[in-house]
Formats: structure tokens, C-alpha cells, sequence
């Protein structure tokens, strides 16, 4: 096969068992597929392994698994979520992101042209985020094994001395603050799902975090605990923080930013949007003291610009996180029991 | 968001609560049960209870499809799936119901039976359209709202000549439940569950009308508000409910005008009557048989009617020992009486149906008003 036929076989043709069978289809589509697009000078390395410089600090990882579907979606995809995602849970624990590692699993059958869409928007992602794609791996699972692509990532980031991300940090009367508008991610999704399309210009919030925490970490390197309110939504990254700080919560309903449509959507469906997954949000908690400080740093960063203080934490045994709600009344929110949303990231 | 935030605001809640408070007379207190699970859970959502005045309070009703299944129609849907092979379409809210030995159908899914959760009947006709050499049993239940949307189906599929779909109808009235409760010994005799008033049902009162309440105003001289599902709905009807007592009225009232009429849905009701009849009596959980209180597939569309298509066995059901769904079904305990409450049922772990739907009682104290029990906890037992 020349050269000048493979981009059109890209175009057309679909995965089979020989690109993850270790020979020259798999090398091919290693080169003309994952190299070309994600290429940088430790991936060119060309090793199975890269190799990597030490930087000071302590050091971050995470690792997260995408089977999102469908894998196109209003606002991203599996691509460029399976960046984002990773780099969060690193940004996180206060790091900064140095390196990702992606894995691919690939169902035969699975069109290249999705697979190169899919990889030109990671590529995209890694390089607006500034952290290279530094190894991979490559599998093909016969034709239902799959659901055309799972991509698994992980991080590696540094923490700068003086920064402590923990829930034993969090203490009563501390402030919780939210980076922005909730549910947009599990309502976009939810919206192109088969047996449950509507008409809707609600897109996904898919964004990477690491310069918001960067700007929130140099002005108030104090923060007690950041955490992105993903699958369960923030009703579920509430309850987590809660439990395993031993506090309780008290939030205001009415402080909580819903876009109009998305509260909609959900009014629609009977869903709570509290427990709706986000994919570019973050909770933060800190000093009721540094809360306004932080507030004004978040409005001035584009993934902060409607962040508000949605609560505080409270003095609770039961480790309730509970909410005054827009009506006036007061109510326990709760985690969500079993599967809202199967396969939301 | 429009028709929708006029019935949540919080100002128009705080002028309703000082007219219920004002109205309510101190020295007696007001009993009213919401017959619905969905007006139970726009009470606790929202915290309506604690725009109450102390003497105002709110005894939950049967009004939960979920709830109100007996385990033994359940078993027999898992039956299905599981011996007869069938693929059986269902509503989410079933999939987590324990049945007899805390046998659900996300169980049985997991062990292999085909069973899919569908959000409406049409999407059953698309699985048996899609899958012509299975059989597809669609698991109805649900009160009269749900009904219509199954008499359309067999409609449809008899159209359509789609042979290998059926429905396994479990189908209920909302009048005759009430009535049931009413006649209740806790209720008649036993004086041990008091009910002033109802707030009768929204959506199925869209389908069958106010005029089906009017018996029991008259009857056993009960007040009966048809109330809206918002939070602003249910205080204007408390407040409805209060101005009764307090005038010694029993009449059928009608807070629901943008949606229910004194005659309902006509076309519902004629293609409810063409495709079922009555059964003569229906065991439900909680309330035992009561005559006359479901619907069955009339034989000219047998065809469609899954518990004739399938033979399915005899079989001893059993709910969950000590589970107390039965009594709060009836109204004649909270779900804080039971002793599972909390402990062993929770959500994750549901023990009875009224801890799965999202209309139950138990998943509502549970999710939305836990609290209360602490802070009642924390009273009685001084640090």
C-alpha cells in the first residue's frame, strides 16, 4: 500500500482484528492515526514507555475509564472528554498537569473516520490544556464486545508545597462554592440519547480546570477541598465530601445556577438536575474569610464566570446535607440510589 | 422558567402559610390525606410541612402505582421474563422492587432474563416490532392516568397486526382505593387513622373528572380538594381543605381548573371502557382485595392479554417479614413506625416498594426529610 492511499482508507475504512494484532496494519494506524495528530517529542520517543522529566514537587495521578455514549454529543466527545476528565481529577488534588496516557479500546467494525475525529479532538484538547499525550495503547475487541470506542486516560501532575486538597481539611462554618451553571453536561447527553431525543441547544460542559485551580490556588493556596462534581452530579459530590469530612451541609437552593433550559429538560424528564452529571464544574471549600477573594478570582477566569457561594458547612452527626429550598421549605438532598444515567462519561 | 416558577414562589408561599395559619383554628387539628405519592413528594421536596401551622397535618395515601402492586403480580412479571423467555418492557420505577426472597427485576436482568426499562408504551411497540421472532410483554401499571397509553398500544398492535406483542395489565382505579380506605376498620371503627379531608388526585383526576369524588363527600361527609402537583397547588388546597372543615362543609372543590374539568377526558375514558373491563375484585399491597378496583382486557382483544397468552403458575408470595408498607399504604402508620425505616431499607437497599418509586412515602421521608428524624432524635435523647 503507498503512501498516498492512506488517508482514504482512513476515510473509509472501518477497524478490524489486525489493528490491534501487533503487525503492520496496527504500526500504520499508529503512525498515520495517533502519532500524526497527538504527536510530541516524548510520544515520537517511540519507546512502549516514555521517558520523562522529574519536576519538583509532590506527585499527582489519576486514572479514569470513558464509555460514554453516544460518543458524539452537543459540545464534545468521547475525545476530548477522556482529556478533560483525566486533567481534573489531576487539577483537583491543587496540581498542575504535566502528562497523559491514553488507552484505546476499539470494537471491530468501528469506522476509522469516527476514530480520527475522535483522536484529532483529543489532540485538540491536549494542546489547548498545554499536557502532551505521552504513551498509548491500542486493543480491537471483536464486533459486540465493544461499543465502538472505550478510552481510558490517566494523568500525572505536581503539587506545589503548601497546598493541602482534603476533605479532613473541611471544617463547620467554612463556605462551599460552585464554579458554575449545574447539569449541562447529563442534560446534553440525555438529549441525543435513542428513545429520549429532543430539540435543544443545552451543550455539554466539557472543559479542562487546571488554570481555573491554578488561579484560585495562587490567590488563596489555603483551600480546603476542590472536587468536580461529575457522575451523581452535586448532590453526590456533596454527600461524599460530607461523609468523609464527618460535617454537614446547608445550601440555598435559590444560590445555585441552572440555565433556564436545562431546568427545563429536567422538569421535563423529572429529573433532579442536584444530581446531574457535570463534566467542567468544580466545588470548592474554604474560609468563610478568603470565600469572597476566591469568588472574585473564579468571575474573572472563563470557567468561573458564574460561579457562586451556594452554602456552608455545618456541625451535623449525620452528616446530612441538607438545602432551604426556593419555596421556603427545608429539605434533606441526597444521594441518588442506584443509576440515574447509565454511561454519562 | 414560565408556568412553572408562578407555582413555586416563595413569596405567594408565605402569604398562603399566614392564611392557613390564620384560618386553622387553634384547640383542633386537621387531618388531611393526600392521596397521591406525587402530591407526597411536592410536600417533602419542597418542605411545604414547614409552612404548616403545627395542627395541620398530612396523612399519606395509597395514591403510589408502585406501592400499591401486590408481590404476587410482581413474581409473576419476573416469571415471565425469566421461564416464558420473554423480552418484558417496564417502567423504570419496577426494575428495583423486591419481590418474594427480595427477587426484583434488575436481578433477574442480571442474571440473564431480557428486561428493559421504557419510558413510554410506544417504545414497547417498537421493541416488538423490532424483534418479530420474540415475544414482547409490555408490564402495565400504573391508575388512570397510565391507562389510556395502554389501551392505545393494544390498539395499535391489534392494527397493526402485531402478533407477538402483549400487555400484562395490572391496571387500577383511584375510586375504589379511596373508597377502600374509607371503609377502612382503622378509619370506621378503630378511629385510629383520622382523616378531615383529601387532596384528591391531579393528573388522574384530568382523566376521570371531579365528579367521581362527589360520592364520597357525600357519603361519609368527607371534603375532597383536587389539587396541582406544584408546591403552591397543595397550600392553596390545604388552605380549601381548612375553610371546609371550619364551615362544616364535605363538598368536591376543584383547585386544579387549568387541567381538570367535572367530566374529565371523554375520549380517554371511551378507549379505557372499548379495551378493558372491571375485574371483579384485585388484591392490592397494603389494602388486601377490594372489589371492583382494576381492569382486565376484555376478551375481544385477548389476543393482546399476556395473562392468557402465557400460562403462569400458581405461586406463594411473600412480602419482607416485618415490612410495613402494607399499614402505610393504608394511611395507619408513618414510615418512621417501621422498624426497617433507615436501618435495613434505605434506598440502596430497598426492603418495600414504598422505599423504591419515587412516589412512596418511605422514599420520600427518607430523601427528602430525614432531618426532621434527627432533629426529633436530638430532642429526645439530651445531650
Amino acid at each position: 500500500m503507498n503512501a498516498i492511499d492512506r488517508p482514504s482508507r482512513l476515510a473509509r475504512g472501518s477497524v478490524d482484528m489486525t489493528h490491534g494484532g501487533g503487525g503492520r496494519a496496527m504500526a500504520d494506524l499508529i503512525r498515520d492515526l495517533f502519532h500524526r495528530h497527538l504527536g510530541n517529542s516524548f510520544l515520537d520517543q517511540g519507546n512502549d514507555a516514555a521517558l520523562l522529566p522529574a519536576e519538583k514537587g509532590r506527585l499527582v495521578m489519576s486514572t479514569d475509564g470513558h464509555v460514554i455514549s453516544p460518543l458524539f454529543f452537543p459540545g464534545g466527545d468521547i475525545g476530548c472528554l477522556s482529556v478533560h476528565g483525566t486533567l481534573n481529577d489531576v487539577a483537583m488534588a491543587g496540581a498542575r498537569p504535566l502528562y497523559l496516557a491514553a488507552g484505546f479500546i476499539l470494537e471491530e467494525g468501528f469506522p476509522l473516520a469516527d476514530l480520527e475525529r475522535i483522536v484529532v479532538s483529543m489532540a485538540h484538547a491536549a494542546r489547548q490544556a498545554g499536557v502532551p499525550v505521552v504513551t498509548g495503547d491500542t486493543k480491537v475487541v471483536e464486533k459486540g464486545k465493544g461499543d465502538g470506542v472505550f478510552i481510558t486516560t490517566t494523568g500525572f501532575g505536581v503539587v506545589l508545597d503548601g497546598v493541602e486538597i482534603s476533605p479532613a481539611r473541611v471544617r463547620p462554618s467554612q463556605a462551599i462554592l460552585l464554579s458554575g451553571t449545574i447539569a449541562d453536561h447529563g442534560v446534553a447527553i440525555l438529549s441525543k440519547r435513542e428513545n429520549l431525543e429532543f430539540e435543544t441547544e443545552i451543550r455539554s460542559d466539557t472543559a479542562a480546570l487546571h488554570t481555573l485551580v491554578a488561579a484560585m490556588v495562587e490567590a488563596v493556596p489555603g483551600v480546603s477541598m476542590l472536587r468536580d462534581p461529575t457522575r451523581g452530579g452535586l448532590a453526590a459530590t456533596l454527600n461524599e465530601i460530607a461523609r468523609s469530612a464527618r460535617v454537614g451541609m446547608r445550601l440555598k437552593e435559590a444560590a445555585i445556577p441552572v440555565k433556564p433550559d436545562v431546568r427545563a429538560a429536567c422538569e421535563l424528564l423529572g429529573l433532579d438536575p442536584l444530581h446531574i452529571a457535570n463534566e467542567g464544574k468544580l466545588i470548592c471549600i474554604c474560609d468563610a474569610g478568603d470565600a469572597e477573594r476566591l469568588l472574585d478570582v473564579m468571575h474573572g477566569h472563563e470557567n468561573g464566570v458564574d460561579a457562586a457561594i451556594i452554602g456552608t458547612v455545618a456541625n451535623d452527626d449525620a452528616y446530612l446535607v441538607q438545602m432551604e429550598t426556593g419555596f421556603g421549605g427545608s429539605r434533606v438532598v441526597d444521594w441518588l440510589a442506584g443509576e440515574q444515567l447509565p454511561r454519562i462519561c | 422558567m414560565k408556568y412553572v416558577d408562578e407555582f413555586r414562589a416563595r413569596d405567594l408561599a408565605e402569604k398562603l402559610a399566614r392564611q392557613i395559619a390564620r384560618e386553622a383554628q387553634t384547640g383542633r387539628d386537621y387531618h388531611f390525606m393526600e392521596f397521591c405519592g406525587g402530591h407526597t413528594h411536592a410536600i417533602f421536596r419542597y418542605g411545604v410541612q414547614d409552612l404548616m401551622p403545627a395542627n395541620v397535618h398530612f396523612v399519606h395515601g395509597p395514591g403510589c402505582p408502585v406501592c400499591v402492586l401486590p408481590v404476587r403480580r410482581l413474581d409473576d412479571a419476573v416469571e415471565l421474563a425469566e421461564k416464558h423467555g420473554v423480552i418484558l418492557a417496564t417502567y423504570g420505577d419496577m426494575m428495583r422492587v423486591p419481590g418474594t426472597k427480595q427477587r426484583s427485576l434488575i436481578r433477574a436482568r442480571a442474571d440473564g432474563a431480557d428486561i428493559r426499562m421504557i419510558y413510554s408504551t410506544q417504545d414497547a411497540l417498537k421493541i416488538a416490532r423490532a424483534n418479530p421472532d420474540r415475544q414482547v410483554v409490555f408490564f402495565a401499571i400504573g391508575f388512570e392516568t397510565t391507562t389510556p397509553p395502554t389501551a392505545v398500544a393494544i390498539l395499535q398492535a391489534e392494527a397493526k397486526g402485531l402478533e407477538n406483542f402483549s400487555v400484562f395489565c395490572n391496571h387500577v382505579l383511584t375510586p375504589s382505593a379511596i373508597g377502600h380506605v374509607l371503609e377502612s376498620p382503622e378509619v370506621r371503627d378503630l378511629g385510629t387513622v383520622n382523616i378531615d379531608g383529601f387532596l384528591g388526585p391531579s393528573h388522574v383526576s384530568s382523566v376521570i373528572g371531579s365528579q367521581p369524588y362527589e360520592f364520597f363527600a357525600r357519603e361519609f361527609a368527607k371534603p375532597v380538594v383536587i389539587a396541582g402537583f406544584e408546591p403552591l397547588d397543595v397550600m392553596q388546597s390545604v388552605l380549601m381543605l381548612v375553610r371546609q372543615v371550619n364551615e362544616g362543609r364535605a363538598e368536591v372543590e376543584n383547585e386544579y381548573t387549568r387541567v381538570v374539568t367535572r367530566d374529565g377526558n371523554l375520549k380517554a375514558q371511551t378507549l379505557v371502557s372499548d379495551v378493558f373491563e372491571l375485574r371483579e375484585s384485585f388484591e392490592w399491597r397494603g389494602l388486601g382485595t377490594v372489589p371492583y378496583s382494576a381492569l382486565r382486557i376484555r376478551d375481544a382483544y385477548a389476543a393482546f392479554d399476556a395473562e392468557k397468552r402465557f400460562a403462569i403458575s400458581e405461586k406463594q408470595s411473600r412480602e419482607t417479614k416485618s415490612c410495613e408498607c402494607p399499614a402505610i399504604l393504608r394511611g395507619a402508620k408513618k414510615p418512621t413506625d417501621c422498624k426497617l425505616f433507615g436501618t435495613v431499607c434505605t434506598p440502596d437497599n430497598p426492603m418495600g416498594s414504598c422505599m423504591v418509586s419515587s412516589e412512596g412515602a418511605c422514599a420520600a421521608y427518607w430523601t427528602y426529610g430525614r432531618f426532621r428524624e434527627q432533629a426529633a432524635k436530638r430532642e429526645r435523647v439530651p445531650a
